[in-house]
């Protein structure tokens, strides 16, 4: 029972009126615990929908996936995972720490806990001190770690990540998957990751799930040789170049022209 | 300040054109009594004139201002004469009015966003009752209700009501509708009930809507007021003395009841932006 998410022949298809779209198609995946996995593909390849149907955002229309062992829905409703989106979606009417606190006063935790969490994830992500900022103070880097500590806030162990750092510029971006990596080594959490960048996937992942368009498919799961202590500098070492130049081979293979 | 050049500048020229057009228009009645008397008046003698009549077609703006001064603090406010006494009456019917209008616009557009039922049986009424003329409909509902035994200010509140609800159940339901995507999303992630979506997502989302639509709906509860007035003309308010006014041929009256209108309504629609800036500290403007 290591497996944290479990996808066998999983498939959607979205009605639409230009007819039926296969965003995903026979999609089977193991992850396990304490896996980081990242998703790459060009867009429409189903790597966001497939994050959805984790968080029971979407529901498949074929297909068995469990999560942590049961269905989407139940996970969903035992606050399974955290889930961060492309944009970082701050409620603009609350500060940063009432934007972390907001699960937590959903699930209906006591007042002191509350701002005892609050303090400590927003600690994980170095914004403390930036409790009583508003989102629009912020820089856009600082808004995203702020939504990635109010995924932490209620210490899901399992974090859905939808292209968080997309938005953000290549500096910040180095600096973010950084800090995300060592918020990943201190917190022990499972990790499924979205992305479109090839190094982001490979200086991130334990995993690295290639996938392709027109039907929304796995083209090749790598395991990545590299230890799980990284320094930046690992990116220019030549088992990470040779991991990204196989992701770059999977995706060439899986991008079809004839249309 | 340097917004206070520009605002002078206009109501120099308003004032200018108003002056004008006093002298343009009751230059007539001047040379009818001249031609009456047989005397011959030449233009520098009439403009002064026109300036000065009793009860001139237009006022020229220091008339008003007299009138004005005159009425609102050479009278004492309980006098029947007093423009700040019939002031209160149209303001506390406004604000009476407008209290329930808010209320009852608050609760059909919560009804409307929480039940498709109600959007689509109650949405098309809202918008049906706007188009009736208030001016038609407002003597009729106040005889009705007069005939009820319900009190003045009540028959008078309604009209308020029945105008100012409307730009805040429309305003209000697109607010609730405001949050996008991904702000329903994160709720769902969370497993938030239908309440909390609301207390905590929806709510606070259609505040600046709800904040815009009472300042349209506060000027319509004026206007209401008003109208309702001129049919209750026996308990008084702005409304009455427009109505007198023109029956009596008073211009400076009606010009002076006028103006106590435009700077009640001048007074609230700031009064709902400081409770909105209240409401929402912190936010970006």
């Amino acid at each position: 029972m290591g497996s944290v998410v479990s996808a066998t022949g999983l498939s959607l298809t979205f009605e639409t009126d230009d007819g039926p779209v296969n965003a995903l198609s026979d999609v089977s995946l193991e992850v396990q615990k304490g896996d980081f996995v990242s998703f790459i593909g060009p867009s429409g390849c189903g790597k966001t929908t497939f994050l959805r149907v984790i968080a029971d955002l979407e529901q498949p229309t074929g297909g068995e996936i469990t999560v942590n062992g049961v269905p989407p829905e139940t996970a969903r409703e035992a606050r399974a995972y955290g889930y961060v989106f492309q944009a970082a979606g701050l409620y603009p009417w609350r500060t940063i720490g009432a934007n972390v606190r907001l699960p937590l006063e959903i699930i209906g935790m006591s007042k002191v806990e509350q701002a005892e969490r609050v303090a400590r994830v927003l600690e994980l992500v170095e914004l403390g001190g930036f409790e009583k900022k508003y989102p629009w103070q912020l820089s856009g880097g600082m808004q995203q770690r702020a939504s990635i500590a109010r995924a932490l806030a209620f210490d899901a162990d399992l974090l859905l990540m939808d292209e968080p750092f997309g938005a953000l510029d290549e500096i910040v971006r180095d600096h973010l998957n950084e800090q995300l990596l060592a918020l990943w080594a201190r917190t022990q959490k499972t990790i499924c990751f979205v992305t479109h960048s090839i190094p982001e996937a490979v200086y991130l992942s334990t995993r690295i799930v290639v996938m392709s368009p027109r039907p929304g498919r796995i083209i090749d799961v790598i395991e990545s040789p590299l230890p799980r202590e990284r320094p930046l500098d690992i990116r220019e070492s030549p088992e990470f170049l040779e991991v990204a130049h196989r992701v770059r081979e999977g995706l060439r293979a899986g991008h079809s022209y004839e249309d | 300040m340097n917004r206070a050049f520009p605002i002078a500048t206009v109501t120099a020229a308003i004032i200018a054109i108003w002056y004008l057009g006093a002298v343009f228009m009751n230059a007539a009645w001047e040379l009818d009594q001249a031609a009456r008397a047989g005397a011959e008046i030449s233009f520098a003698e009439i403009i002064p004139r026109t300036m000065a009549q009793e009860r001139p077609i237009l006022p020229a703006p220091h008339q008003v201002a007299v009138e004005l001064w005159d009425s609102v603090a050479e009278k004492k406010i309980t006098s029947k004469r007093s423009l700040v006494h019939h002031g209160w009456i149209t303001l506390s019917a406004t604000l009476l009015g407008f209290a329930f209008g808010t209320t009852l616009g608050v609760i059909l557009a919560i009804a409307i966003v929480s039940s498709r039922v109600m959007d689509i049986s109650v949405m098309p009424w809202v918008i049906a009752s706007q188009m009736v003329p208030i001016l038609a409909i407002a003597p009729m509902m106040i005889v009705v209700m007069n005939a009820a035994d319900l009190d003045g200010i009540v028959a008078k509140a309604s009209i308020s009501m029945y105008l100012s609800f409307f730009p805040v159940v429309v305003g209000m339901v697109k607010g609730l509708r405001s949050p996008d995507a991904l702000h329903l999303d994160l709720m769902r992630t969370y497993s938030a009930s239908g309440a909390q979506g609301f207390l905590k997502l929806r709510l606070p989302a259609s505040l600046p809507y709800l904040f815009t639509s009472m300042k349209v709906g506060v000027a319509a509860s004026l206007v209401g007021a008003i109208v309702a007035e001129m049919t209750l003309s026996q308990d008084g308010g702005l409304g009455a003395r427009l109505l007198n006014g023109s029956y009596y041929g008073q211009t400076m009256m009606i010009w002076a009841a006028l103006i106590a209108s435009a700077a009640l309504a001048g007074g609230l629609i700031p009064l709902i932006g400081a409770v909105q800036k209240l409401a929402m500290r912190g936010r970006p403007a």
